[in-house]
């Protein structure tokens, strides 16, 4: 049996929960790193990840239920994708392309997660596109009665294409059950957010449209789940849409094919490797006398050996038959 | 039979069809209070306010909207106010609905309606005249139909709305009013991707859709009595996926194609048409495969004088089919 007594500080969260926040997100970051290795190996084309997004895409993800509620990401969004139930291999065989990988069947770039059952939404690579889509998700569960709340991702660069506005109208008009994730790395690849927008926290834009909008400390993963639980509760009980800024940094570059000391000075990024939200939340756990170091390693040991087995049979998984790329233009047998 | 115009029909095949299948509902500018050309009248009466959605002035969201609704368990039918207006959407049409199917390797798929008036002869100037159906006939994943008829507009809005992928459902405006035909009350529909051969000929094929079909035919009635040319009028109906088989069959029989849209001529739809004839019944060519067309200025200037000018007409058509004819 888990422990029920009350944990200073863990926003009810259990001690099997704050483990289980804790593996999500060091799963994260190492599917992360595992896919730029790859890719260095010259297995994998491209590669698109998070670390360092990890508290902010893993602590929003947690408070949903996964298959019921929805989620609409964006390319950064490894954590979002593991804690809603895709495994490390739906998402290494996504990164090498093979033929059975779930997201795409090798179609769509790496990180485009997707999974009909888990109700995660195939993204494109148009920024902010998806979030129409998300609050039109949400306008579906409101006529229908479903109480299934939908989640859209993206940046602070995202935050400025015209899509977010027009959806985040709507959503706020029919106080629809969305809530919109900016995920403010503070660079929009090479422009800081200094250059994208003239307010210091996004999440102010929601008053415009009518409904809250929070700033969170992005590397605190239990600040983000707190306001994501929030965030969910309100949605699901008819209160309409929340805006959730999650202010972090992202400690790679952009992609695979970015190099991100032409924008950015070293000192700045040592700098934000030490605010870490994998450090920060284990120090936590160890000062809360929710785990030791030992029971760290443990965890830690125990996705290794799940992203090892996951790479092996990706590497070893088919690739797609050529001739499958005329296939799903259309619905087939349709009409 | 009901002798009704195409406004009509659509508002019929729409009613019918939120009556049909309790997951359709419209979503657009004015819908309410039943659309700038009266489309949707009545509806909000009869379905209320879940199922007939006012929208803001947001095209990008009216699309990007319906895609995720579509996504989840619903049939939406969209209208776009004017075509000339879709433009901010054409990323969610292109990038998203045309291609969601295909990136997720055939588990996602995007069932959405998107009916917008085309077309010019109303005196609506630059920006409510336009044809947009070849950038959207380019487009892989999404079906595009023009409709110009009565008879034509109700089995294809129907299919439209019944089809498991999004479709573009364009309404010529100028025809919306123009003439009556004869409609049946009872339930019918008409497959998307098949021609109707409007007209029997022998001697020219002439391939067309929209408003231009009801022009053809009178150009070709006139060549009939007034030359003794015999032409074979075909009504594409539907743009993508077209009818090449019925257009090879009749080029094959008549050795001579025509091909009229409303469009600027470059790269317009019948550009495609003609590159197929060329291509693939060129042992049966008994003269060029030509076009008539706009020219290349933006459809259409304001004046009714700029317009008449720069529009095919029944007269230009003729002069067309006159010109083929005599090789």
């Amino acid at each position: 049996m888990v422990s029920v007594k009350e944990i200073s500080g863990a926003m009810g969260l259990n001690t099997e929960q704050l483990l289980k926040l804790y593996e999500t997100m060091f799963m994260a970051r190492a599917v992360g790193e595992r896919e730029r290795m790859l890719n260095r190996m010259g297995k994998g084309p491209f590669a698109v990840t998070g670390e360092g997004h990890e508290a902010a895409q893993v602590g929003t993800a947690f408070a949903l239920t996964p298959g019921k509620d929805w989620v609409v990401p964006y390319y950064r969004d490894i954590g979002v994708a593991l804690t809603i139930g895709m495994s490390p291999r739906d998402l290494l065989m996504g990164h090498l392309s093979r033929s059975d990988a779930i997201e795409s069947g090798g179609r769509n770039m790496p990180s485009h997660f997707s999974s009909v059952e888990l109700h995660v939404v195939s993204g494109s690579a148009p920024v902010s596109t998806q979030v129409p889509h998300a609050v039109g998700i949400a306008l579906a569960s409101k006529l229908r009665g479903l109480g299934e709340v939908a989640v859209t991702y993206f940046g602070d660069g995202g935050a400025s294409v015209g899509d977010v506005h027009e959806a985040m109208n709507f959503a706020g008009i029919h106080k629809l059950p969305v809530i919109f994730v900016c995920e403010n790395n503070q660079y929009a690849i090479s422009v800081h957010v200094r250059k994208q927008m003239a307010i210091e926290n996004v999440s102010a834009r929601a008053a415009a449209y009518g409904f809250p909008g929070v700033t969170v400390d992005g590397n605190d993963v239990l600040a983000v789940y707190e306001a994501a639980r929030q965030a969910v509760e309100r949605a699901r009980s008819g209160d309409g849409p929340t805006f959730i800024e999650a202010k972090t940094y992202r400690l790679v570059p952009h992609t695979s094919d970015d190099d991100d000391s032409r924008y950015r000075s070293k000192e700045e990024v040592d700098e934000w490797r030490r605010k870490d939200p994998l450090i920060r939340f284990q120090a936590w756990l160890e000062e809360h006398g929710v785990a030791d170091k030992k029971a760290i390693d443990e965890v830690r040991a125990k996705v290794m050996q799940e992203i090892d087995a996951a790479t092996e049979f990706a590497e070893n998984a088919p690739t797609p038959a050529p001739e499958t790329a005329l296939r799903h233009v259309f619905v087939e047998g349709g009409d | 039979m009901a002798e009704k115009t195409l406004i009509e029909v659509v508002n019929d095949g729409l009613r019918d069809e939120l009556r049909r299948d309790e997951r359709t509902f419209i979503l657009g500018e004015d819908v309410a209070e039943g659309g700038v050309f009266k489309a949707t009248e009545g509806l909000f009466d009869e379905f209320g306010e879940k199922r007939v959605i006012d929208m803001p002035l947001a095209e990008a969201a009216i699309v990007g909207i319906s895609i995720g609704a579509s996504l989840n368990g619903l049939l939406p039918i969209a209208e776009i106010q004017f075509a000339d207006f879709i433009h901010p959407a054409f990323d969610q049409i292109v990038s998203e609905a045309a291609r969601l199917h295909y990136r997720s390797n055939g588990t996602w798929s995007c069932p959405i309606t998107i009916r917008t008036p085309y077309g010019a002869g109303i005196h609506g100037g630059p920006y409510h005249s336009q044809s947009i159906e070849a950038f959207y006939a380019h487009v892989p994943g999404l079906k595009v139909i023009c409709v110009g008829s009565p008879y034509d507009a109700k089995g294809l809005l129907k299919s439209a709305i019944r089809d498991p992928n999004p479709v573009l459902f364009l309404e010529h405006k100028k025809a919306y009013r123009l003439f009556r035909e004869e409609v049946p009350e009872d339930e019918y529909t008409i497959p998307i991707g098949k021609a109707a051969v409007k007209r029997e000929g022998s001697d020219i094929t002439l391939v067309t859709y929209g408003l231009m079909t009801r022009h053809s035919l009178e150009a070709a009635e006139t060549l009939q009595s007034e030359d003794g040319v015999s032409v074979e009028v075909i009504d594409l109906r539907t743009v993508s996926p077209w009818d090449k088989e019925r257009v090879l069959e009749s080029v094959r029989k008549t050795g001579k194609a025509l091909i009229v849209y409303e469009d600027n001529i470059t790269g317009g739809f019948g550009a495609e048409v003609a590159a197929t004839i060329a291509e693939e019944a060129f042992d049966y060519l008994d003269g060029p495969v030509t076009r008539i067309a706009s020219p290349d200025v933006p459809i259409a200037p304001y004046s009714g004088i700029l317009e008449e000018y720069v529009l095919p007409n029944p007269a230009k058509i003729a002069e067309g089919i006159r010109k083929l004819a005599g090789y």
